[in-house]
Order: C-alpha cells, then structure tokens, then sequence
C-alpha cells in the first residue's frame, strides 16, 4: 500500500507561538485516520497546511505525491473538505450552494445534477433543496456541507470535527457512506472529534497530537494497549491530561457570535 | 478560468436581486442628496450663472450611488471571511486572480444596476439626459467605474478583520472621495489645492466622464476619463489578484 499523506517535521509558528512542533506521520491510501486532540492542540493549523489554507513555516508536506505550497492546486482538485466552522453561504438554496461547488470543482453539468440529486438525497434534503441554506438548523447545514464535499469524488476527505451537533442516525449514516466510499473508490478519510468512542469505531489508525506534537500513534487498539486502558476515552485522558483547555478568541468567533445573536 | 468568473459573479447579482429591502434601502441616500442639494442649492447655482443643477448634479448622485454600493458590497469579503464562505473558494481547484474577477464583476454589475435605479428616478424628478444616445455608452462607463470601486472595496475588505471597521473605510475613504470628486461643484470654479487632491480620486474621473455623457459637461474631456479610469481599474485588479494569491484562512 502507498501512502498517499506523508507529513514530515511538520512546523507552524505565529509570532512567538508555535502552534505546531515538528509533526510527523503518513497515511495510507484507502485508510481512515483519525486526528485526535484536545482543543487549542494544533489539529485544525495541520488541516489547514495540508489543505493549503496555510503555509507551513517548515516542514514537507505529501499529498498524493504533491507539495501543497508548490502545486496547491493539484492538491486542491483531489481534496473534499467539511471545515470545522460554517462555509455554506446562508444567502443561496441548498441546491445553488451544491452547483457552485460542482462548477468550481469542474464537475460536468451531467454529472452535476446526477450527484447532486443522489448526494442531496442521501443526506435526506431533498424536501428542502430549494431552500435557503440560513433556514437550515445546524444538523441540517452539517449533512449538507458533507454531501458537498463529497459530489466531486475527491481522493481524499477531510473531516473538521464533521459529526458535532449531528444525531447519532446521521453519524451512522455518514459513516456507512464514508465506508462505501472507501470500498468503491479507495477514498482516504481524514478526521477529527472530540467523541473518542467514534473514533475507536470508524478509524483505522490515529495520532494523538497535544501542545503541537503527536504523543501517540497506531490502531486504536495500540493506543490503548500502549497506555493500558481499556477504552479509547480513557486512553486519550492519560495521554493528554485531565486539565481543560482554554483556546484564545479569535476575532472571528467574537464575530460568529455576534451573527449568531443578529440571528444570521 | 471564466466558470470561476460566472459562478462568483452570479453569486453576487443573486444577492442582489433576493433583497429588494437592500435596493430600496440603498435609494434614500442619494434621494436625499438630490433633493435637499439639487432644488435647496438650485437656484444660488443657476444664479452664479452655472446652469441647471440638478443637471449638473444628477451624474455625481449616480455616481455616489455606484461607489457607496460597489464599496459596500466589497465589504462581503469580510463577512464570508468570518461566517466561513471564504474558506470553500479558498480551496476550490480555480484560480484566486478568477475568485478576484469574478466577485468584482459580480459587485459592479451590482452597483451599476443600484445607480441605474437612481438614474431613472432622476427623471421623475426633472433630469433630462442631454443626448439619450449617449445613456448607453453612459451605462457602460457606470460599469468601468463600479469595476474599480468594487476591486477597490475587496482590497481594502480583505485587509480587515472585522465588519465594524466598515465605518471607518467608508467615513475615512468613501466620504473623501465622494465630496473630492467635484460630484457636487463644479472643479473649473474651486481653488487649486481642492483641484489638485480631486486629480487623484478615481471618482474625480467617473463623475466627469458620466457628466460628458449626460449633460454634456466636462472638465478632463471624456477621452482623459475613460483613460484614468481604465488604467486604474486594471492596476486594482492586478493588485487584488496579488492579494488573493497569497491570502490565508
């Protein structure tokens, strides 16, 4: 098998802080792997080196073969992204939003309107496709940014923490979509949460990353077996500590929140 | 390259066209400066021997109107910045310099419509074009004027972190610009240094080529207009794709 992520002495500093301190680890084509982490422990500035939202400040990054800072968009086109925090726009009907995409991604239009019928429908929207997006409740935004990502059939997908807010029928559902996927079209799955138990189940390997470097990797099972516990949860609190993480407040959720108040 | 273009732009004209409450809302301020300035000042204007104001007036109202909604509309950037749009054309497989096109287009055409909403009410109320053959290339010199407002807006946008520093743009640049630009006074009669800051206001250009167009008025001459404007544009949007190339999330 080849690995179709290869990170190596990955770095990323701002200002004074570095929030990522030389992380290394690789991925094999066709693989689920989960990135784990308390807040604040540098998961969503890897996603964004590797997603080429950020540069990194040093370090090499593989991603089928390619350098997101060199070729970022050779990268772009084989990557189907659901970010940690919102990215549909509120103002267009969930269908529009899926059209932009499949026209950005350079799906035919053929194709377009297949995929978004099947993936509108598979994420149980049909009945609103028409609507706008700012309608939606949070779930409903969630399923409908996944089936985005996933209507270009990308190489890889990146998963920010993709099931907060999502009931435990729409995790299933995803994840059952996420394994056909992978069965019929070797799709490398990359993700984060904070739900231990639903990394034990869907992936097949993990890292641990805290205060920017990855304290443990492996099966899920290694990972217990190496800190002697019995579940996940529990291996994941000795790893990482008991002490809750303060992450600073960026402009930009001070912003979200204040939207969030305007009822936006 | 130009899907990118299309799909930015339609984003836009989309928006538009869904908030006839932001139309609307957007036709008050011009009315009141066309009124209150073009039937207050009128008659002091038509005695100092200048004419018809509201004729001399009608092309620095359009154009007010082009830039308040190009420049507003350029603020977006910050708002898809924040509510997390931004993020899903930042890493979409097309060129930045196409997302750049693209949205300064789609916010032109925007604000060319807002100001053709304002030019017909401007008949309602007594404006007469000089030569209505002229309203068509009018229109498209409204459009080169909302292009280098819109990119301008989206420079200035994507350097800002939040939506309160609106204010600040459109108090410290908007403002400036609008009452440099000899939309209301005529140039020929203003002291030289008034004279000399409008020479580098961009909307200096656009009110005075609108003017040539529609009322048959000019200080630069059309040709000088058109020049500038053009020139500036393509500098802008040069700028604005440099921008967008190396912007992060």
């Amino acid at each position: 098998m080849t690995d179709i992520i290869e990170v190596h002495d990955l770095r990323k500093g701002f200002g004074p802080i570095e929030a990522v301190k030389g992380v290394s680890f690789s991925i094999q084509k066709g693989q689920t792997f989960g990135f784990l982490g308390p807040n604040g422990a540098g998961k969503s500035t890897t996603i964004k080196m590797l997603t080429t939202l950020l540069t990194p400040t040093s370090g090499t990054i593989r991603i089928d073969g390619k350098d997101p800072t060199k070729d970022p968009h050779a990268v772009r086109l084989g990557l189907g992204i659901v970010f940690q925090d919102h990215s549909l726009d509120d103002d267009l009907t969930a269908r529009e939003n899926m059209d932009m995409h499949g026209l950005l991604y350079g799906v035919p239009t053929l194709e377009r309107r297949e995929r978004i019928a099947e993936l509108i429908e598979f994420v149980e929207l049909s009945h609103r496709q028409d609507d706008y997006v700012r309608q939606f409740s949070g779930g409903m935004k969630r399923r409908l940014e996944i089936a985005r990502a996933l209507m270009h059939r990308p190489k890889i997908v990146f998963l920010d923490e993709p099931t907060l807010g999502l009931d435990p029928q729409t995790r299933n559902l995803m994840w059952e979509y996420l394994a056909k996927l992978k069965q019929d079209q070797g799709t490398t799955v990359f993700f984060t949460t904070h739900y231990m138990d639903e990394a034990d189940r869907n992936a097949d390997t993990i890292a641990v990353i805290d205060h920017g470097s990855i304290i443990a990797s492996g099966t899920p099972d290694e990972v217990k077996r190496q800190t002697k516990k019995r579940s996940l949860e529990d291996a994941f609190l000795e790893l990482t500590g008991r002490d809750i993480r303060e992450e600073s407040v960026s402009g930009n959720e001070r912003m979200r929140a204040m939207g969030r108040a305007r009822g936006r | 390259m130009l899907r990118t273009v299309y799909v930015m732009w339609l984003r836009e004209v989309k928006k538009f066209l869904r908030s006839p409450s932001r139309i609307i809302a957007a036709l008050a301020q011009p009315l009141f400066y066309l009124l209150a300035l073009g039937f207050g000042l009128g008659g002091v204007f038509q005695a100092a021997g200048h004419g018809s104001y509201i004729q001399f007036l009608v092309p620095g109202i359009v154009g007010m109107t082009i830039v308040f909604t190009s420049v507003f509309n350029g603020m977006q950037v910050i708002w898809d910045r924040q509510f997390g749009f931004m993020k899903e054309t930042m890493v979409a497989p097309v060129p930045r310099s196409a997302i750049m096109f693209g949205r300064t287009l789609g916010g032109a055409t925007v604000a060319t419509l807002q100001g053709l909403v304002v030019l017909a009410l401007t008949l309602v109320i007594g404006f007469h074009p000089h030569n209505w053959a002229l309203v068509f290339p009018a229109i498209a010199l409204m459009l080169l004027v909302a292009t280098v407002f819109s990119a301008l807006g989206i420079i200035v946008a994507s350097h800002l972190s939040d939506m309160q520093s609106f204010q600040f743009v459109v108090n410290f640049m908007v403002m400036p610009m609008f009452f440099l630009s000899g939309a209301l006074f005529p140039l020929g009669t203003s002291p030289l240094v008034l004279r000399a800051f409008a020479t580098f206001d961009p909307l200096t250009y656009g009110v005075d080529g609108m003017r040539a167009l529609l009322s048959n008025a000019s200080h630069y001459g059309s040709a000088t207009d058109i020049t500038v404007l053009f020139a500036v544009a393509v500098l802008l949007l040069v700028m604005g794709s440099y921008r967008f190339a190396r912007m992060e999330a």
